[in-house]
């Protein structure tokens, strides 16, 4: 169980930064890569990972069980797969909607990627509560957690700046990652299945 | 998740080095870091010392960190250069020489200026990436009557080139501060158009990847009159070469490249129409010498050196806003 959620907030992780990495490729065309570009992406990353830290903690209070962190998994999936399709919609209407390039490329940041990454934001928390026994483990716990999903966003920022974008196109990548979080969700949800 | 933050930071300030702006690898300093894969080694002590010689003579005039990368203003003898830094490499982007300030110093400059071989005079320019403004200083010099409009990000350069490169802004002359993918963007909604474009925007290392895509280039295409040519400029000896060929050849088809020995640039130059046969362009070329000579431009030796064949592999993939790893292809 404790492998299973670790192994989980890692790909948990991994995508968070692995899609904050593609942001900026996917609003350049549109927005440019001026400095206000990463900007507006870091602080739409920032705010949304907050949100879903503060709501993925509330929910813990909720009868917290294996399959609803499965869960976050799968709607997170289903928040991020829609990018591949309707971002260049979004991006053309906001463009020509908004004159100011600071405050284009901060609403498009918040149209692609509030909801995705906060519903991603929701998994450590969470997590915390399922692994949680005592109070004295508590901040080992919390510390293993942030270990192991931090480590998961390196490895995401690394992999996908020095390698996925030489091998594959960005709605590949976007859509890799979505295989990824249903892969952990499903698996989330047999493993809750089977050991109830 | 703290550290996440510092991870991001990181990442953050990488794209935005990919600064637009000005360009040439110069002769000296730059060629040798894209040649780097093969024997790397030699190529990097010997780019050591080519950085080391004309440094140990130049004097600094001028030394800022601006938004997007560090901007040197460096003077040898008589002659002021613009440069960019990166790590320890500098490059020049644009060079002035005092004694006679519109001699063009930098070859590269003086072969975009071919991009004139391919029609009338332009009344209305485009200049992307704006360096020490040599090119629209120039331009507009030579055709009086011509409107440009320039595209630079960083508004230090700007700065730089008012001070110290004698770049003046005018009613004909406007400088427009912002990413030069949202200026083509919006000038193609406005439905502008224009008879000359130059493409120049440089960072530090090479030409930012979201301005070397397809698609980026289709809209700039969708700017040029009927007649209208484009200069880009590109470097000959880069990983890149190929990919950059192939994307131009994808968007306007057939396209002229010129090349001098003495050069590390390849400057790219294509039209909506047809490429004009040898025969016009020397015709053009008798009538453009002398407007061009001031500039230290031999205008009628570039016909025969532009060429038109086909020097990439065929199945080189096309750069897209989707496929777009510019940089890490640059330094494989």
């Amino acid at each position: 169980m404790s492998a299973l959620v670790l192994s989980l907030a890692f790909v948990g992780g991994f995508v968070i930064m692995s899609l904050e990495l593609l942001g900026g490729r996917v609003l350049a065309p549109y927005f440019g890569s001026s400095i206000h570009v990463w900007g507006s992406i870091i602080t739409v990353f920032m705010a949304s990972l907050a949100l879903g830290y503060l709501a993925g903690g509330r929910w813990s209070l909720r009868s917290p069980s294996l399959a609803k962190f499965a869960g976050l998994f799968l709607v997170g999936a289903g928040l991020l797969y829609p990018l591949v399709y309707f971002s260049e919609a979004a991006m053309e209407w906001i463009f020509h909607t908004i004159e100011d390039p600071r405050y284009g490329s901060l609403a498009a940041s918040m149209v692609l990627f509030v909801l995705p990454t906060a519903m991603l934001g929701m998994i450590s928390p969470y997590a915390v509560r399922l692994l949680v026994r005592t109070t004295e483990e508590s901040g080992n716990i919390a510390g293993r957690l942030y270990f192991v999903s931090t480590a998961g966003s390196a490895l995401g920022t690394l992999g996908t700046s020095f390698y996925f974008v030489l091998w594959w196109e960005i709605n590949t990548i976007l859509t890799m990652l979505t295989a990824a979080l249903v892969l952990a969700g499903t698996t989330a949800l047999v493993v809750a299945r089977i050991r109830p | 998740m703290t550290a996440l933050r510092a991870v991001r930071g990181r990442d953050a300030l990488a794209p935005g080095r990919n600064a637009r702006s000005k360009r040439d690898p110069g002769p000296r300093a730059s060629r040798p870091r894209l040649a780097v894969s093969k024997p790397r080694r030699l190529a990097t002590a010997l780019l050591g010392l080519a950085l080391l010689a004309p440094l140990a003579s130049a004097e600094v005039v001028h030394r800022e960190r601006s938004l997007y990368q560090t901007i040197l203003v460096v003077k040898q003898g008589r002659t002021l250069c613009l440069q960019f830094s990166l790590r320890r490499a500098q490059r020049n982007q644009s060079c002035l020489d005092e004694r006679r300030p519109e001699r063009m110093v930098l070859d590269y400059t003086r072969m975009m200026m071919a991009a004139l071989l391919f029609g009338p005079a332009p009344q209305r320019i485009l200049m992307v990436g704006l360096g020490g403004g040599t090119l629209p200083m120039a331009l507009t010099a030579i055709y009086p009557q011509a409107q440009l409009d320039a595209v630079e990000i960083d508004p230090a350069v700007v700065q730089v080139a008012k001070r110290h490169f004698g770049f003046t802004e005018s009613e004909r002359l406007k400088v427009h501060v912002e990413d030069a993918r949202v200026f083509t963007r919006r000038a193609v909604a406005a439905g502008r158009s224009y008879d000359l474009i130059m493409l120049d925007a440089f960072g530090a290392d090479y030409i930012p990847e979201h301005l070397m895509t397809r698609e980026y280039l289709a809209d700039t295409r969708a700017l040029l009159t009927g007649n209208g040519a484009l200069a880009a400029n590109t470097f000959a000896i880069s990983q890149l070469y190929d990919h950059e060929s192939a994307t131009y050849f994808d968007v306007f088809g057939p396209f002229f490249n010129l090349k001098l020995p003495s050069s590390g640039n390849r400057v790219i130059l294509a039209a909506k129409t047809q490429l004009p046969s040898l025969m016009t362009l020397n015709t053009r070329a008798a009538a453009l010498d002398k407007s061009l000579a001031p500039y230290g431009i031999k205008i009628r030796s570039y016909p025969r050196r532009l060429k038109s064949e086909i020097d990439w592999a065929a199945d080189t993939r096309v750069l897209t806003d989707q496929y777009a790893p510019a940089n890490l292809l640059q330094t494989r």
